[in-house]
């Protein structure tokens, strides 16, 4: 994407046109559509790419449990190939692997796209849990309105690239435009 | 039976050779995807470094170590000036540039040193042992346990290192690579050091077989084609085993087909690349990539 006007910030730092691998550093981890899993390495290297980018790698054996606690699935299939796993597990894969950097910020892109309903709840329980229990910052983006506005505090609905409403999500779920062009009820 | 085993012994011992090469060839091609037709030509010129040190009256095994890492700087300083600006370009043009890099290498290494043969040294012992009737050469026993020296130390890097394991990442997927933080530019431009490396290798051990001259690697290139087809472009375990396959039957066809002989024998290399092309494209222990949507 072409930067045309404005600024991104993050931590009050310009981070617009600056290399992917040095705003990761900052402490924002994307989890892009497709979810982007090295399909030919095992599960457990995934996760350990996760946290290529951090200093403190004295903590990682603890952080390898935590994660496997939040993803038990993950913990059985370490030494899988991860391109073998489920569409639901590679995306909880990705969700994992975003989390081992320890991130400030969590970039979620479209995490619910192609996932039958009942994984999609599941992995948005794991991300409210991560949410609420690790203060990780979460930025969603997402099509399934019902799910995301359960999930998030504040909402944006963009209508082709713009911003047309803005505000706290409970708010959002009560306007009446939103409810039936979006919720449908 | 004495003459089959004879051949089969010297068969691996030039197909470790083979394998040595294949095995660079191979690392260029995992962590890059681009096949280094300049890989003979950079091994070349790495075996003249080493001769003109010993030529200096440096020992012969640190002039090996210089020269191994010489290679390495030579081969990232290459990828980031001659690869890095075509990096995104159609693999015609790679292949085109990795050619140029051959003749430009080829004949810089003719007019610094010329085209004469030179002997060059072996680092082992000239008395060749024997089992029974059989002769094995101790400069090819060395070489060949060189070169599975050298695969078991890559194999430990890729697979238990940090930074190995980085490498790998980056060959497949950069886009997620650069999003785990990765240096996506630098680990391909690190393949291509380590492959410049293991080519040095190699050149230092067929040097004492083949004499040391700017073409010295021209044919030993397409014996290491076969190998890393047969073995397979994605593993470099089996482009070493690829290697002494096509030396053994290299010799053993040359031996028994009457009409094939000595003349004929860079042919086979090639019958069987077209072989394994046609009827297991990815080599006995290649990967065919398998995605789950």
């Amino acid at each position: 994407m072409v930067r045309t006007a404005g600024e991104i910030r993050f931590d009050a730092q310009q981070i617009a046109g600056r290399p992917t691998e040095d705003i990761v550093r900052l402490g924002i981890a994307h989890v892009p559509e497709g979810r982007g899993t090295f399909t030919q390495l095992t599960v457990e290297e995934n996760l350990r790419l996760g946290a290529y980018a951090r200093r403190d790698t004295g903590a990682l054996a603890r952080d390898f449990a935590r994660i496997y606690d939040y993803f038990p699935v993950l913990g059985e299939r370490r030494r899988q190939i991860a391109g073998s796993l489920s569409g639901g597990e590679q995306q909880m894969l990705a969700v994992a692997r975003a989390l081992m950097l320890r991130p400030r910020l969590l970039l979620l892109d479209e995490p619910s796209l192609g996932l039958a309903p009942l994984v999609v709840r599941e992995i948005f329980r794991i991300v409210r849990a991560i949410n609420r229990e690790e203060r990780v910052s979460v930025l969603l983006v997402e099509q399934n309105v019902a799910t995301a506005l359960d999930l998030a505090d504040h909402a944006y609905l963009l209508e082709t690239g713009r911003v047309v409403v803005s505000g706290p999500s409970a708010e959002l779920r009560r306007d009446d435009a939103i409810r039936r062009s979006y919720l449908g009820y | 039976m004495e003459i089959f085993l004879q051949q089969v012994v010297s068969g691996l011992a030039t197909g470790g050779i083979y394998g040595s090469v294949a095995l660079a060839l191979v690392m260029i091609y995992q962590a890059t995807d681009v096949v280094n037709f300049a890989q003979g030509e950079m091994a070349m010129f790495s075996t003249y470094l080493a001769w003109s040190m010993l030529n200096a009256g440096v020992p012969y095994w640190a002039a090996f170590f210089a020269t191994l890492a010489v290679a390495f700087v030579c081969g990232v300083v290459i990828e980031r000036v001659v690869i890095r600006p075509v990096e995104n370009a159609p693999v015609l043009t790679i292949v085109i540039v990795c050619i140029g890099l051959l003749v430009i290498l080829n004949s810089v290494a003719g007019w610094i040193y010329s085209y004469i043969q030179k002997p060059f040294p072996s680092p082992f012992p000239e008395k060749p042992i024997t089992i029974g009737n059989i002769f094995f050469g101790a400069h090819d026993l060395g070489a060949l346990g060189v070169t599975l020296l050298v695969l078991l130390l890559l194999y430990v890097f890729f697979r238990y290192t940090t930074l190995g394991l980085a490498m790998r990442a980056a060959a497949q997927n950069p886009v997620s690579s650069r999003l785990c933080g990765i240096r996506v530019g630098w680990m391909l431009a690190l393949g291509w050091g380590l492959a410049a490396l293991v080519g040095a290798v190699a050149g230092l051990m067929i040097a004492p077989i083949v004499f040391l001259d700017p073409t010295m690697m021209s044919g030993i290139l397409i014996y290491a084609f076969a190998s890393a087809t047969l073995g397979g472009f994605t593993s470099p375990g089996g482009a070493v085993l690829g290697g002494l396959l096509v030396g053994v039957i290299e010799n053993l066809v040359g031996t028994y087909v009457k009409f094939i002989g000595t003349e004929l024998k860079l042919t086979v290399a090639l019958a069987m690349i077209l072989v394994v092309l046609l009827v297991r494209p990815s080599g006995l222990f290649g990967r065919v990539a398998v995605h789950r949507v």
